[in-house]
């Protein structure tokens, strides 16, 4: 591998970072005070608690991103704060179109403070992200552990169709959240000591090196993993979001096109049969393919939901209609799965196009990171964890937009969910983490000699 | 490893790129012909949570308003006028749309027409709902009310004009139905509403007016014949004509009678006065004959056959037909064989000819107002064209008054006013009963309003209708409304 790296921008950019908070809660209080304006006539009775909450957050994670990980991305907080405000003004929107009206806008604070804070002790707690390499084989157990929970009798709960959650008594909890990011550092970790057998050794068919049939165990356990995941759990977003993040980081780790070729045609086939099989998946192609058929969107687990966001969205228009002034509460699960919609629906394709522009911004930050950092493992956790973004938003996006099939996965910092949430912003904290070597000035002192940058070619010859 | 990360962010725009796609489709590009799917309630509840502006009549009472009630549709739409002014009004239904002026003035009721622009600026700045304008029609409330009385239980239409402005003063058609069951915010009464309307045989929701079907007008467009044969053939009131009782078709072995049997005159002859005063069939049937239908036709395109008008609402094309050989053209100028009308068109050739033979455009609506109550929109009288010459028009309105006086319209009389019109019993088959027609014009000397009035299978008089004892006094008495005003 050549490993020219160029020169990144000098200096922390801090204050940077500090203007940009400023301003995500800016924009995001006077959302708030629209919304307030235009449902009651006046300004909303915790506007300052609200704003001023949030804007407390940010400063925090700001102020321990200053003292812990100086060099850290400068963009990533802002845009995470901001998508999240956003969402926060959305599900407080369509609270208030309840009857009776909620409160999950209070709840989903809460989850935004426990998310930030969670972020920042990851930030305190993990000085160097290599250290997580050292526990690749506890983020696999950990990972499945995460991703098996909701079958265990007794704390598994199936809501709509998908048992993705489990119950903690107090709360429930999507664990897959998690185990997202410990499947991702087990991933990282795991291809940056195999890349070499993976992508060097292999009989070489066509233009095609193909691997050799044993080291294709790994992309075949990541396979039944994910076809485990969509026929018991029935979640079909998650078991896409994890196959796809693996044969992307597969891809980085080994630069072999063969592996990609191998993971869609795995892929491929696996969706082919679960559509045969499987009743759900079926019907989520039928509401795919049509879902203005009449009978269709009467019909029970029909596409009533998918044709009301399309609805929703096309009443938007370019400009939308205007926070509070559109009907997004028509759609069951607006607040969630479908914030997108109701997001669509009253900032119009401008408002959408920026939120996506967000996202885009955060994720292209990510991979940016992972181009900078020199550690192999570094690279490959910030890609993962970046492309889980990217696919997690496409993968949501492009189901209420019919670009995919629906599956049911939730928009990171945008809709309601703690679980979600959480997830969320302990990826942003990684990724800064992250961010803070690779942008780092180039001092000697910085790589500690018992942590070599990754960038020989040796390592596979290298005694474990 | 930074080459296929390069490459995989790529893909991730790739993706992200999709999203922009297909979103700008839903948006954008797509957007109508997406939110025109299957049960899309969003532009149903924009359009009922906002203020909708009144239809008032021409002394400014609201006959449809909508009034704030709250819940999912925001404001009902309410009917003073009730099937008074039901096929003026229209209906503005959650599950069925919207009629008559409810729809062809929606963009002003609602608030989204262009001539609103500067009223709705001030909306948007001020952060206000949008609100509708109103639309003030031409109908005069004593006369709609007079014509809606008169014609009682009848089916038929009653259309009143202002000649020399071509404001409709009345415009009924019965049955009617209650606009306010299609309006109701509970959507199965709604729906009950609606299949009794559409299952009842008289068929209520048809504005037989102006557009709902047309008539064969029988004896009344001999006025038609009458213009055309003064116009055209250069003859006076007083020229002879054949008047026997039945007239030979040529090319056929059938005949035309009059309808009471007998001459028209002594000697088979009579006076083109004479012959409209009386409604003589045969002499009527030889004009056609030496006119030619081509010429038949010319004269009615002249009076506004063969056009669909918006009054604002649409109208239906009343029509003489093309081609038509001698004993076809003899039928014609007696309103018989394709010739069809609606109520408006015959009101209009009244109007015509109460009005110096010039057609004014028929007009329903008055003015336009903004929310503000400031005026958008006057509607300004309009000259179709010259239907006959001044003089060809005195020369009907002399005979024509001769119809009342001692002929077959006598009901029509109204003490110490000359009125002027013309009786009508349109044959419509053996099966059923001739549907009875009037038309007339009051005072004939200085006219203010023109009427034509058709009563369906003969109304209450059944078989032994005409047009001079059933709809005459229906016309009488919306003349006499407008004459006391």
């Amino acid at each position: 591998m050549t490993t020219v790296v160029t020169a990144l921008a000098p200096g922390t950019r801090r204050g940077f970072e500090l203007l940009l908070v400023v301003l995500s809660v800016g924009i995001s209080t006077a959302a708030y005070a629209l919304v307030g304006l235009t449902l009651g006539g006046q300004l909303p009775a915790r506007l300052v608690a609200v704003s001023g909450g949030l804007l407390g957050l940010g400063l925090l994670l700001h102020v321990v991103v200053r003292v812990v990980a100086p060099y850290a991305d400068p963009v990533m907080i802002p845009i995470a704060l901001l998508i999240n405000g956003l969402g926060l003004v959305m599900i407080h929107r369509l609270d208030l179109a309840k009857d009776p009206v909620t409160s999950l806008a209070v709840r989903q604070l809460g989850f935004t403070a426990l998310g930030v804070v969670t972020a920042a002790v990851v930030l305190v707690v993990l000085r160097d992200h290599r250290r997580l390499r050292a526990r690749t084989y506890t983020a696999m157990v950990a990972g499945l552990v995460l991703l098996l929970l909701p079958l265990v009798p007794g704390i598994g709960r199936t809501v709509n169709g998908a048992t993705i959650w489990i119950d903690l008594g107090v709360t429930t909890f999507q664990p897959a959240e998690l185990g997202k990011i410990a499947v991702v550092v087990f991933f990282a970790g795991y291809l940056v000591v195999a890349r070499d057998t993976l992508s060097l050794v292999g009989p070489k068919v066509l233009w095609l090196r193909l691997p050799r049939a044993r080291d294709l165990g790994p992309i075949l356990v990541a396979w039944v993993a994910s076809v485990g995941i969509l026929v018991f759990e029935r979640d079909l977003g998650t078991s896409l979001l994890f196959f796809g993040i693996f044969v992307a980081m597969l891809y980085v780790a080994t630069e072999r096109v063969s592996w990609i070729v191998i993971g869609l045609g795995l892929f491929a086939g696996g969706c082919v049969v679960a559509w045969r099989l499987f009743s759900h998946v079926q019907r989520r192609v039928d509401v795919w393919l049509d879902p203005f058929d009449p009978e269709r969107i009467e019909a029970r687990g029909g596409s009533y939901q998918v044709v009301q966001a399309l609805y929703g969205m096309a009443d938007g228009g370019l400009l939308g209609t205007g926070l509070g002034r559109g009907s997004p509460e028509i759609v069951p699960f607006a607040e969630s799965d479908f914030i997108v919609a109701a997001l669509g629906e009253e900032l119009g394709l401008a408002g959408l196009f920026g939120i996506f522009l967000l996202y885009a911004i955060l994720v292209q930050r990510g991979i940016r990171t992972a181009i900078g950092v020199r550690d192999g493992f570094g690279k490959l956790l910030a890609c993962g964890l970046s492309f889980a973004v990217a696919m997690q938003v496409f993968v949501v996006a492009g189901g209420v937009t019919r670009v995919i099939p629906l599956t049911g996965l939730t928009m990171p910092f945008l809709a309601y969910g703690g679980s979600s949430l959480l997830g969320s912003w302990v990826v942003v904290a990684l990724l800064l983490r992250i961010s803070d070597l690779a942008r780092r000035p180039d001092l000697p002192e910085t790589r500690p000699p018992s942590l070599p940058a990754d960038d020989a070619r040796t390592q596979a010859l290298r005694p474990a | 490893m930074n080459a296929p990360l390069r490459r995989l962010a790529v893909v991730v725009a790739l993706l992200f790129a999709s999203l922009l796609l297909s979103t700008s489709w839903i948006q954008y590009v797509g957007a109508s012909s997406v939110a025109a799917g299957q049960g899309n309630v969003r532009q149903v509840y924009r359009e009922f949570g906002r203020e909708r502006g009144p239809i008032v009549t021409s002394d400014g009472q609201p006959v449809a308003l909508s009034t704030e009630v709250g819940g999912d549709y925001q404001y009902l739409r309410q009917y003073p006028g009730g099937q008074v002014y039901a096929h003026a009004t229209g209906f503005f239904s959650i599950v069925y749309g919207r009629t008559a002026i409810e729809s062809v003035q929606n963009d002003v009721l609602a608030g989204t027409a262009d001539s609103l622009f500067y009223s709705r600026i001030g909306q948007v700045l001020t952060g206000q709902d949008p609100a509708g304008g109103s639309v003030e029609l031409t109908l005069d409330p004593v006369v709609q009310q007079a014509a809606w009385d008169a014609l009682g239980e009848q089916r038929g239409a009653v259309v009143a004009i202002e000649p020399s402005t071509g404001r409709i003063l009345a415009l009924v058609s019965r049955p009617s139905f209650d606009p306010g069951s299609l309006a109701s915010h509970d959507l199965g009464a709604v729906q009950e509403a609606w299949a009794a309307l559409n299952a009842d045989p008289d068929r209520p929701l048809e504005n037989r007016a102006v557009a709902g079907r047309t008539y064969p007008p029988g004896s009344v467009f001999k006025i038609v014949t009458a213009a055309a044969a003064i116009e055209e053939g250069g003859l006076t009131p007083e020229s002879q004509l054949p008047g026997p009782a039945e007239l030979a078709l040529p090319q056929t072995t059938a005949t035309l009678p009059n309808v009471f049997g007998g001459p028209c005159g002594p000697g088979d002859l009579t006076t083109l006065a004479d012959a409209l005063r009386i409604s003589c069939n045969t002499a009527f049937g030889q004009l056609g004959i030496d006119l030619g239908g081509d010429v038949l036709r010319e004269q009615a395109e002249d009076f506004g056959f063969g056009t669909e008008l918006t009054i604002p609402l649409r109208t239906a094309e009343s029509t003489v037909p093309e081609g038509m050989d001698p004993p076809q053209s003899a039928q014609a100028a007696i309103g018989q064989f394709d010739v069809r009308v609606t109520p408006l068109q015959v009101a209009m050739v009244s109007a015509a000819v109460a009005n110096d033979g010039v057609l004014m455009r028929p007009q329903l609506v008055r003015t336009v107002r903004g929310p503000d109550l400031q005026v958008v929109e006057d509607v300004q009288p309009e000259q179709l064209g010259r239907a006959v010459e001044q003089s060809t028009a005195e020369a009907l309105t002399s005979m024509m008054v001769g119809v009342v006086e001692d002929g077959s319209g006598t009901a029509a009389q109204i003490d110490g006013v000359t009125v002027a019109g013309k009786t009508g019993t349109a044959q419509t088959g053996n099966e059923t009963d001739p549907h009875a027609w009037f038309t007339s014009f009051a005072p004939a000397d200085d006219p203010r309003v023109a009427v034509a009035v058709v009563v369906e299978n003969g109304g209450s008089a059944g078989s032994e209708a005409s047009g001079g004892r059933v709809a005459a006094p229906v016309a009488r008495a919306v003349m006499q409304a407008v004459l006391d005003r």
